[in-house]
């Protein structure tokens, strides 16, 4: 057998926590324990890459794919990864070590206890991204909810107990019903295999139910309106390093798991629900986009964007055209870069200002010029300015949502527009204006990590705003794959 | 008699009850080597019943009324360590209130005699003997702590409520026999006329009796009190080792001579059960005492544990023996941190005594939070998996309703969970707790949180262990 590369991906993150656990936390070796967790996540990052680079984008088979008996006669301990999945790990493994600079300047207290929460999520997530099996991915998706529990809740603001507990609340509630899905699939099916079931297809009497279970846990994770009320919570007093976590990566695994479990495991059902889909995604856009216009917090104003993102992501999936689901990646995956990017801007201002209000900042543009040009980038790059990976996600979303619903796309288009309202206003009161408030003289520029991490993430904004290629072909055959098979399903159901 | 052997177990039990009985009360100042002799009666019973009773087939005795298989064996071994971890880490706790007396490991073993009495029965009467001897056994361990007059006031009314229930329990007994012309459990089976509607009047209040015991809503009242008033390494032995024997009783007597009548008892126990875990769930958000809560929520446990039985198939009753193996596991975790909430000889159990205990005692609040998140049921620890083999066992029998129930059920009860945890984890730091705790406390709690953290690693072991329970 070769090496177990998805494993030893999962795991490593977990070695090094269990390591970091045992070496003796105080002031001095919190330094080397963060070079510790700073390197199991660097070679987490290129371990996937090489993976990448093993990656034959050809094929829509899963590749890599170990399994084991893990419960006798009852799951087997699979993983393995498509075109789909191999970019999420990418995302994780590339967000996870940004973080772990980016704790300096903003975590005081109880460091290794976070880099270890930081480096469990880690494992948890790629576990989610790369899991064949529906328990193993129960397992994965529902384990992640302990760490980012403590890390709101230990780490976060003032109301941090609340919106500790209205995470880890909604989020379980939205699962355990998929729990009842997917054991109701086991005794459909005898298998909870995800291969077996795509080749098998699930009963069409019971598709709808089980669609719905799914979509309750999914709903509230991607979130989609109306049950998207705990993210801004959460985003608002989460300390930087988990807002980052919870925008860039745990988002993600609410889209992943609509297209890999609800479009490829119940055809039929995705088809009579699609409408439903497209309200709530159309809501969410248009809705949550003027919700982000009133804010007058930065971190809020975001998370309230972040929803509106995602549902273009939800619209982009349901599509069901190449394009749309091509743009519904990217435009997760550039969500994930940028979010976390914004998120680190707003967490550099208020690690020196301590306030998250836009009310006061202005007319710091130049005070700390290099924050500034950053700070644009991403600006521009969240509300989809051509050249920036923003643009493509949500151009090749609209253009399928053209091809599939007129109307649906029209209301979606005007949701760009206030996209760009809120982003470019939340700038100009952030950066431009007049400088009134004089403490903000005192703000120094951006310090190397932040500079580092900044470019870290603005390098591939960019490149794959001018480049898509390298996501669309990684991509492509798995999304060809799966809509044939969708089609396939809806066809012989009906 | 050529089948003696396999009682060896009670005999040898029964033989060294006495004999530590007549030592305590001839020998002065002897309550260490009772103690210590009893640890190792426990365990010398369990190397026997292995030895004797684990591999061999369905065995009965006595004029059929008592049987050994492999479900009483195995349920049998579990009791007996479980009540050996109960008694070796509750010395410390005894010697604090100067109760450390040769009675507590005398009493302890009685019942533990009388549980097995149970688990072995075959027949209504045997069955009823043993109830009451652990019964008797457990009204005197709960007033153990006797100057304290909450101790006496659990002890009281425990004994009131058990009385009663025991009395609905005679009666039922009474009706089935009336009915059936036996008190055997075969020869119930054989003689069963569904038509009798007397006879499922007979089931109800059995059930009634054991839902009693086993402090499932609505006979759940005496629980919160008794828990509370009893010292705590009563309410340790109380959550834990009883609920194991009544659970197997309550398997056997629904499946061995009831089970043409499942459609009766299936609604009682699924009522039962659902009651009993949003109950537990609700109940537990409001309080302020660890032990209450602790009582709440082994209510809300039972209900799981009663849903596989609901289930009315082998691998229901196979999950809910999973089910109460784990959680007897979580519970002694639990408890071994409640024992170590210890300053100055006194022990703490208000739930705002374990405010900041992260930073005060990083190690403890660790297990703690892992017992927790898996009492609340979150993959990847072991309770998640105990609840995941239930509700597999209750969704293969399409009881959809009462899956979902349980399931949205376990998100209430995540709530109080996650209260505690926010307590230790996000609230101000108190004064420090001792540290020098015996050796057997830390192991088990050790034990304990480790068990359940890599639970997930060998999840096959312990269903290979019970998948040989065959009842039906």
């Amino acid at each position: 057998m070769n090496f177990p590369i998805l494993s030893s991906l999962i795991l490593l993150p977990s070695i090094g926590a269990l390591f970091l656990f045992f070496t003796k936390s105080d002031k001095k070796n919190n330094f080397t324990g963060k070079y510790v967790a700073l390197f199991t996540s660097a070679v987490n990052f290129f371990l996937s890459i090489y993976l990448w680079i093993l990656f034959d984008p050809t094929t829509s088979e899963f590749q890599f794919v170990e399994e084991r008996i893990w419960i006798k006669d009852l799951i087997n301990y699979k993983v393995g990864v498509d075109g789909i999945s191999i970019l999420f790990i990418l995302l994780t493994t590339f967000i996870t070590p940004l973080c772990i600079i980016s704790v300096n300047n903003s975590i005081k207290e109880r460091l290794s206890e976070f880099l270890i929460a930081v480096l469990i999520m880690e494992s948890f997530m790629i576990g989610v991204f790369c899991s064949l099996d529906l328990v193993i991915f129960y397992l994965f998706f529902e384990a992640g909810l302990i760490p980012m529990f403590l890390i709101i809740g230990i780490w976060g603001g003032a109301r941090r107990v609340y919106s500790a507990f209205k995470f880890f609340l909604y989020t379980l509630l939205g699962s355990v019903l998929m729990l009842v899905a997917i054991i109701t699939i086991y005794w459909l099916n005898g298998t909870t295999d995800v291969v077996e079931l795509y080749n098998s297809g699930i009963d069409i009497k019971y598709q709808n139910l089980l669609w719905l279970a799914f979509f309750s846990s999914f709903a509230v994770k991607t979130p989609m309106w109306p049950v998207h009320t705990w993210l801004p919570d959460a985003h608002v007093e989460a300390p930087t390093a988990g807002s980052v976590l919870l925008a860039a990566i745990l988002l993600k695994m609410a889209g992943y798991g609509f297209i890999r479990f609800s479009l490829g495991l119940f055809p039929a059902a995705s088809e009579i629900f699609t409408p439903l889909i497209y309200t709530l995604s159309v809501i969410a856009i248009i809705f949550t986009s003027l919700m982000a216009l009133m804010q007058e917090d930065m971190k809020k104003l975001i998370a309230y964007s972040s929803v509106a993102h995602m549902g273009y992501v939800t619209l982009g999936i349901f599509t069901i055209q190449q394009q749309g689901i091509e743009g519904s990646i990217i435009q997760m995956i550039s969500h994930g870069l940028v979010s976390a990017a914004l998120f680190l801007c707003v967490g550099v201002v208020y690690d020196r200002m301590h306030s998250r209000l836009i009310d006061t900042y202005g007319g710091i543009v130049s005070i700390i010029p290099k924050y500034s040009v950053l700070f644009m980038l991403f600006t521009l790059a969240a509300l989809g300015l051509p050249g920036t990976s923003g643009f493509v996600g949500e151009f090749l979303i609209l253009m399928g949502a053209f091809k599939d619903n007129f109307l649906v796309a029209v209301i979606a288009s005007l949701g760009v527009i206030i996209g760009a309202a809120y982003m470019l206003w939340l700038y100009k009161r952030v950066v431009f204006g007049k400088l009134i408030n004089t403490d903000l003289k005192q703000m120094f520029d951006l310090n190397r990590s932040e500079l580092f991490i900044l470019s870290c993430l603005a390098v591939p904004t960019l490149f794959f705003g001018f480049y898509p290629d390298p996501l669309i072909n990684t991509i492509e055959v798995s999304i060809s794959d799966l809509i044939d098979q969708y089609n396939f399903g809806v066809a012989s159901k009906t | 008699m050529e089948n003696l052997h396999l009682v060896l177990p009670e005999i040898f039990l029964s033989l060294s009850i006495m004999f530590l009985l007549i030592l305590g009360v001839f020998k002065k100042n002897s309550s260490r080597l009772v103690q210590s002799l009893s640890l190792a009666a426990l365990i010398v019973t369990a190397v026997i019943t292995f030895n004797e009773t684990i591999g061999i087939n369905e065995t009965k005795l006595f004029n059929n009324s008592i049987v050994i298989d492999y479900l009483s064996s195995l349920m049998k071994i579990i009791t007996l360590l479980a009540t050996f971890l109960v008694l070796i880490i509750s010395s410390n706790y005894l010697k604090t209130f100067q109760i450390f007396k040769i009675e507590y490991p005398i009493l302890i073993l009685s019942s533990v005699l009388g549980m097995m009495v149970m688990i072995n029965s075959n027949d209504l009467i045997v069955f009823y003997m043993g109830l009451e001897l652990q019964s008797l056994a457990l009204y005197v361990l709960a007033t153990f702590n006797r100057d304290q007059i909450k101790s006496s006031e659990a002890g009281l009314k425990y004994f009131v409520l058990s009385a009663l229930s025991s009395g609905l329990l005679l009666y039922g007994c009474s009706l089935i026999y009336g009915f059936t012309g036996s008190t055997n459990f075969n020869v119930i089976a054989n003689q069963l006329n569904s038509n009798e509607y007397a006879l499922t009047f007979g089931i109800v209040f059995i059930l009634v009796g054991l839902a009693f015991k086993i402090s499932a809503v609505p006979f759940h009242m005496w629980a919160p009190d008794v828990y509370e008033g009893s010292p705590t390494s009563v309410t340790l032995f109380f959550t834990m080792v009883p609920k194991i024997a009544a659970l197997t009783v309550f398997i056997r007597f629904l499946y061995v001579p009831f089970l043409n009548l499942i459609d009766q008892w299936q609604m009682i126990l699924i009522f039962l059960s659902i009651a009993s875990m949003l109950f537990g769930a609700i109940a537990a958000i409001g309080q302020t005492n660890l032990k209450r809560l602790v009582a709440y929520s082994s209510i809300g446990h039972v209900g799981y544990a009663l849903a596989g039985v609901a289930a009315g198939t082998n691998d229901g009753i196979q999950s809910s023996v999973i089910y109460i193996t784990i959680y007897v596991l979580m519970n002694l975790g639990l408890f071994s941190c409640l024992l170590m909430l210890k300053r100055d000889n006194n022990y703490y159990e208000k739930i705002d005594d374990l405010s900041g205990l992260s930073k005060n005692h990083p190690m403890l609040a660790l297990s703690l939070l892992i017992i927790l998140f898996s009492l609340a049921g979150i993959p990847p620890l072991a309770g998640f998996f105990a609840k995941f083999y239930v509700f597999k066992a209750v969704i293969e029998q399409s009881m959809y309703f009462l899956a979902i129930v349980g399931l949205l059920s376990t998100v209430v009860a995540a709530f109080y969970y996650l209260r505690l945890i926010k307590i230790m984890y996000f609230d101000e730091q108190k004064e420090k707790y001792d540290t020098d705790h015996g050796f057997w406390l830390k192991f088990s709690l050790t034990a304990s949180t480790l068990l359940i953290l890599i639970y997930f690693i060998f999840p096959s072991q312990l269903i290979e262990v019970v998948s040989r329970i065959n009842i039906i």
